[in-house]
């Protein structure tokens, strides 16, 4: 079991975002959540990152509890996350911004640098750029591509399909399939939910703050539910 | 003329002095997202522990300098634990009134220990005046442009290039997006007050150098002049605390020499009422990038 979410709340102040969330990502799967605007996904996110802690429940990673653990310490860990809205370092360059995803490694590898501009050949072009003038499909593979050079055995990505183009769309989640091919596992928050249950082994829907549906990507696509709510019919 | 190009001569000295001092207040308030209004007395701390070590304990200048900066890197350190640190997650002005809480108490201590004499500042170095001709230099103001310009080139090197200025850079531009690279903000937090604080202690030694006397207020007026010239070149702007600091020190000379001594800070002031007028940024500041 590569992460283990039991029973978690989280609160914003007096806001009870999430009210007992459980759930499981393991070993090699692409694991999707799925839910409408609000309902907590990126919450869920933050938390198993560090970012945000929980008032109660546990979360373990890779068998060691994390729920208290703060943000930076999990990065050698082998956890990423790709955060909503991307939040890539705009005022540095394109370089640069690949140079931060590889703090924790003793050293920037070239190796590594090389591999994500194989895989994003326009970020190559842009090397020297500031990524601040970077269109937005091209920011969310710098954010994709800084996730990955600190080598993550579970990588979350947050809505990574928001605000492009369908062509876009439809190479990110070639992508997501590229990075899982090589042995990450995959956490993926969408709103996209017909893409988001295609690619994943398995699903959960989250609705205010609580898990109501989970089950295989296939299954919870044909479930009469998923269609009314998050695939249009 | 040869009046002229001395007087520029020293107003580079002096602003370098205030470029420093500004250089310790931009960094951070664009990492810590404060404004540390006690900065400038951890400049009347660090010209205090040189006073201290060299007359009281016989320290040779270097080792007394370097006692300096040890002293501030700690005080600097241990202000930003003991008051900002818990503060992190409270509103900017609760912070503010910390800060001026922080600079008081700075303040009152010194008063306490030294008393409110003028303490006469040790010659830390000697170095010969220089004449060209008619135009004749201080020695001490060549040392301070010479020292103050190195240490300049090499934080832009440092901001630029390593790691940890990298590190600092990212802070400043999203804190959360650096925690998830691995970074970790407070230890972050804590090299810029380290690094200002070194900073401020080396301004001291210059400071003290320049008007020979120390006071337990003495840091008041270089701390507001370097704020005032970090604004001035954009606060959060390394360069422009550079550039304001010179501007400020140039303009503050001149005017003392050709308009009036007693107006001078006035027309400072004037100015940067001006430019900010013009450019609400300051100089170099940049206008914030919309998040997409
Ligand atoms: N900083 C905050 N302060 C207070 N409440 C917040 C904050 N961030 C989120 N919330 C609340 O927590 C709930 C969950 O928000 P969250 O951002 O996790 O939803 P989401 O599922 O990611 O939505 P979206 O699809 O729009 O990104 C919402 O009701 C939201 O209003
Ligand atoms: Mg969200």
């Amino acid at each position: 079991m590569i992460l283990k979410v039991d029973d978690i709340h989280v609160y914003y102040g007096q806001i009870h975002a999430i009210k007992g969330v459980s759930f499981e990502v393991r070993e090699g799967e692409i694991v999707s959540l799925i839910g409408a605007n609000g309902a907590g996904k990126s919450t869920v996110l933050k938390t198993i990152s560090g970012l945000m802690h929980p008032r109660s429940g546990s979360i373990s990673f890779l068998g060691d509890p994390i729920a208290h653990t703060e943000a930076y310490k999990l990065v050698n860990r082998g956890l990423a996350q790709v955060p909503e809205g991307r939040r890539i370092f705009l005022q540095m360059t394109v370089r640069e911004n690949l140079d931060m995803g590889a703090y924790t490694q003793k050293e920037v590898s070239d190796a590594d640098i090389e591999d994500v501009f194989r895989r994003f050949p326009r970020l190559k072009e842009r090397e020297k750029q500031i990524a601040g003038t970077l269109s937005g499909g091209e920011q969310q593979m710098l954010a994709m591509g800084r996730a990955m050079m600190s080598h993550p055995k579970l990588l979350m990505l947050d809505e990574p399909s928001m605000g492009l183009a369908p062509i876009l769309v439809e190479q990110i989640f070639d992508i997501i399939r590229e990075f899982h091919a090589a042995g990450t596992t995959i956490l993926l928050v969408e709103q996209n939910a017909g893409k988001a249950l295609a690619v994943a082994d398995r699903a959960y829907v989250l609705e205010q703050g609580r898990i109501t549906l989970s089950g295989t990507g296939a299954d919870l696509a044909a479930s009469d539910a998923v269609k009314k709510a998050y695939l249009g019919g | 003329m040869m009046d002229l190009i001395a007087n520029l001569i020293s107003g580079l000295s002096l602003g370098s002095i205030y470029a420093l001092i500004a250089l310790g207040y931009t960094m951070v308030y664009g990492i810590a997202k404060m404004l540390n209004f006690a900065h400038g007395d951890i400049i009347m701390v660090g010209a205090f522990a040189v006073i201290t070590t060299v007359s009281m304990l016989g320290f040779p200048p270097a080792l007394a300098i370097a006692a300096s900066v040890v002293c501030c890197v700690v005080l600097g350190v241990c202000v930003e634990r003991i008051a900002y640190k818990p503060l992190r997650k409270s509103p900017p002005l609760a912070v503010l009134i910390t800060a001026i809480g922080v600079s008081y108490f700075l303040q009152s201590l010194a008063l306490l220990i030294f008393g409110s004499t003028q303490h006469s500042f040790p010659k830390v170095f000697s170095v010969p005046t220089l004449a060209l001709g008619a135009l004749t230099i201080r020695g001490d103001m060549l040392v301070t442009l010479a020292v103050t310009t190195a240490i300049m080139v090499g934080m832009s090197l440092f901001i630029a290039k390593s790691r940890t200025g990298k590190a600092m850079r990212a802070v400043s531009e999203d804190r959360d997006a650096a925690e998830l690279m691995g970074i970790s903000v407070n230890r972050t937090i804590t090299i810029t007050f380290a690094i200002g604080s070194a900073l401020a202690a080396v301004a001291g030694v210059f400071y003290g150098t320049t008007y020979g006397f120390i006071g337990p207020y003495t840091g008041s007026m270089p701390g507001i002049k370097a704020f005032v010239a970090a604004v001035f070149g954009g606060i959060g702007s390394m360069p422009g605390a550079m550039l304001g600091g010179i501007l400020l020190g140039v303009i503050e000379n001149l005017a003392k020499r050709y308009i009036s001594t007693e107006l001078s800070d006035a027309i400072v002031f004037a100015v940067l009422i001006i430019v900010l007028m013009v450019k609400p940024t300051g100089l170099l500041g940049k206008r914030v990038t919309e998040k997409v």
